[in-house]
């Protein structure tokens, strides 16, 4: 047995080079702290009780652990003048981020099939018009899209902001899917063509089956972008159906009196956690579906 | 019942010209290759015969019927591709099956096509495989049984075996050299590879950006080419090409000058009434490698000429050992015996069958015509 074995580029041993490694990894620590810092404050802080906040530092640890607050935070601390905690709100957001998701997926996947695979003329300037869409900052849509949603009776309500996050973010899921199909053989499509199948039938059948890599990206880039989303929320919803980013702003905003810190921060966390969840579960794959160029046939 | 016509066939991409105006009869159980370098043209008119690129102008038939319009999947057509396009996340069986489940084929005429298929490509313990866990010779052998499970009249196919290594190449082509002979079905063949094409083919058809220069049998591709285009792109090592000079020095010879000294061809009988044409002007002499030998080692009853050159570098590969010279600033290929090689830097008596040379005007580059001698 050997004493070390480490797989990969062989590395000279010497003084100078641990030296240079102990640095680095230094380095990287403080920008791991660097990073964590708000999210440990941001536990600490919800877990303990206001006394403990106003009396010990920002770091100190929680004495007595208390969740008190952070079911204040769920379902009855006041929203404006709605006292029933953020637990409609995340409704709300479920009840956007889902369909939201579900449609710009999967409009992004047939827009890249059909952009890839069936070139038609004038493709290569649609996609760059879409392309274009994804530099577009969010408040220059701001004014087209109320009237649009106005127009449509939708200004208001949560089906409307669905609307608006698909629409936005199709430039983005074509994107996503345009590359990955463009790296997908089209002898495989004119195969299926000769076969006898149809553009949804080779879409289905053929296509989307070989995508969940370029499917993972794509949840997973829609549901962090539309979940944390504010602007469209503020701008697009009122009151009972705003998401819950805006309800967390208006919950840390109407606290009268003495500012519940604690509540405020479980407010937080529980904004953050559906966003957290994906990452922890599925960030592996979205580095793999990030990184799966070539698909072997 | 199909033969196959393409008639003032082009196709345009943009600005781009791919097939510039081919016409082409096919007969019926031919097995027609389609040979030429690279971007030349060869996948694009074959998309077009199966229906997969639109005509820019012109007409195909397939049998009686014109298939301008007609979509891929009616054409009665199957197609094997270069780098298999099998589809990944299905099972081998459902590869081959696919075409006849979008058909709606009943399922015991799918699993009797299916059956006879796989026993007869030898794939029968690979069904429930993905394509990813087979070799690629397996996987060819897949994609071959996805077109011959369409049982159709014709079969098209694009370079199969390009990305197969070297002996499983020479293996399969032999196996679809007997699929062929077995099924009489008309076939179209592309391929880069020119040993491919006279091994497989009926007919060759040597393409060249986007026309055809020469469409005939193997061997009148081989020993009758129209042009050096189809003299220098088909064989293995490629014909040799020497400039020469038409000279009257008792009869008409051949001159070729260079560092080592003046050599002077005899002028083959059945070409001396075309060469004379260029008296005191250039051709271009072809000689292939096979043509040129060991003094004393030709066949007799062939005119020869024995001329002398150094040997600059030896190449055995193993039945034939070719040497390398220098002649008229041209680095030549002989193809000897091994036992008659020598070594390198040494002096070598060459002996060429002049019966196989052949004369290239240089300005079109046609091939000189025998005529028939006038006594
Ligand atoms: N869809 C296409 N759009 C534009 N140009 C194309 C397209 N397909 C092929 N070409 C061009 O046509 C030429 C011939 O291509 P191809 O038929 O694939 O050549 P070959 O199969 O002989 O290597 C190439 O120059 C290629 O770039
Ligand atoms: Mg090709």
């Amino acid at each position: 047995m050997r004493e070390r074995q480490v797989h990969g580029i062989v590395r000279p041993k010497n003084a100078a080079s641990t030296a240079l490694r102990l640095i680095l990894f230094a380095v990287l620590g403080l920008f791991v702290l660097y990073y964590l810092m708000p999210l440990i404050v941001m536990v600490v802080t919800a877990l303990k009780p206001l006394e403990e906040i106003r009396t010990g530092t920002l770091l100190s640890l929680p004495r007595d652990i208390t969740f008190e607050p952070t079911l204040r935070a769920w379902n009855s601390a006041c929203v404006g003048v709605r006292c029933e905690g953020l637990k409609p709100y995340v409704w709300n957001s479920i009840a956007m981020v889902i369909p939201a998701v579900v449609l710009s997926t999967m409009l992004g996947a047939i827009n890249g099939y059909a952009l890839t695979k069936w070139r038609f003329r004038g493709a290569a300037i649609i996609f760059g018009l879409m392309l274009f869409g994804a530099f577009i900052p969010f408040q220059v849509v701001l004014l087209p899209m109320a009237r649009t949603l106005g127009a449509m009776g939708l200004a208001g309500t949560v089906p409307g902001l669905v609307l608006v996050h698909t629409v936005y973010g199709l430039a983005f899921t074509t994107l996503f899917f345009r590359n990955f199909f463009i790296s997908v053989s089209d002898g495989i499509v004119q195969a299926a063509k000769v076969d006898g199948a149809g553009f949804f039938g080779i879409f289905f059948r053929i296509v989307l089956p070989m995508s969940p890599p370029a499917i993972v990206v794509t949840v997973i880039w829609q549901f962090t972008q539309i979940w944390n989303d504010f602007l469209f929320g503020i701008a697009f919803t009122v009151g009972d159906s705003n998401p819950v980013t805006v309800a967390l702003n208006n919950l840390v905003a109407s606290s009268t009196g003495v500012k519940e810190y604690n509540v405020d921060m479980s407010a937080a966390i529980i904004a953050a956690i559906p966003t957290l969840i994906v990452y922890v579960f599925a960030g592996k794959y979205f580095i793999r579906g990030l990184s799966a160029g070539a698909v072997k046939g | 019942m199909s033969d196959i016509r393409l008639r003032k066939v082009r196709k345009r991409f943009g600005a781009n010209e791919v097939i510039k105006g081919i016409d082409l009869d096919i007969e019926e159980g031919e097995f027609v290759v389609l040979v030429g370098p690279s971007g030349c043209g060869k996948s694009t008119l074959l998309n077009l015969v199966s229906g997969l690129e639109t005509l820019s102008t012109g007409d195909i038939f397939i049998g009686k019927r014109k298939v301008n319009d007609v979509a891929p999947k009616d054409r009665d057509i199957a197609m094997v591709f270069q780098s298999y396009a099998l589809y990944p996340t299905k099972s081998v069986e459902d590869n081959i099956t696919f075409g006849m489940v979008t058909r709606h084929v009943p399922k015991e005429a799918r699993e009797k096509a299916l059956a006879e298929v796989s026993e007869l490509l030898h794939i029968e313990t690979l069904l429930t495989r993905k394509p990813g866990q087979l070799s690629g010779g397996q996987r060819q052998r897949v994609a071959m049984g996805r077109a011959l499970v369409r049982n159709p009249d014709v079969f098209l196919f694009d370079e199969p075996l390009s990305n197969l290594d070297a002996k499983l190449r020479v293996e399969m082509r032999t196996e679809i050299k007997k699929l062929h002979q077995r099924l009489g079905k008309t076939v179209i063949y592309v391929t880069h590879d020119q040993i491919e094409a006279m091994s497989l083919a009926s007919r060759i058809a040597v393409m060249d950006n986007g026309t055809i220069r020469q469409f005939a049998p193997p061997e009148a591709i081989y020993e009758e080419p129209v042009d050096l285009f189809v003299a220098s792109f088909i064989g293995s090592p490629s014909m040799n090409l020497f400039k020469v000079r038409v000279v009257e020095k008792s009869g008409l010879r051949l001159e070729v000058t260079d560092e080592e000294g003046t050599i002077q061809f005899p002028v083959p009988v059945a070409l001396a009434g075309s060469a004379r044409a260029y008296l005191d002007r250039e051709l271009y002499l072809g000689l292939r490698p096979e043509t040129i030998g060991r003094e004393g080692t030709q066949r007799p009853g062939r005119a020869t000429f024995g001329f002398e050159r150094m040997i600059d570098v030896v190449e055995p590969t193993g039945p034939d050992t070719l040497l390398v010279f220098t002649l008229g600033g041209i680095e030549a290929i002989a193809r000897v015996h091994p036992e008659d090689k020598a070594p390198v830097d040494t002096r070598y008596r060459f002996e060429v069958n002049m019966d196989g040379a052949k004369l290239f005007d240089p300005e079109t580059g046609k091939r000189l015509h025998p005529t028939v001698l006038k006594i």
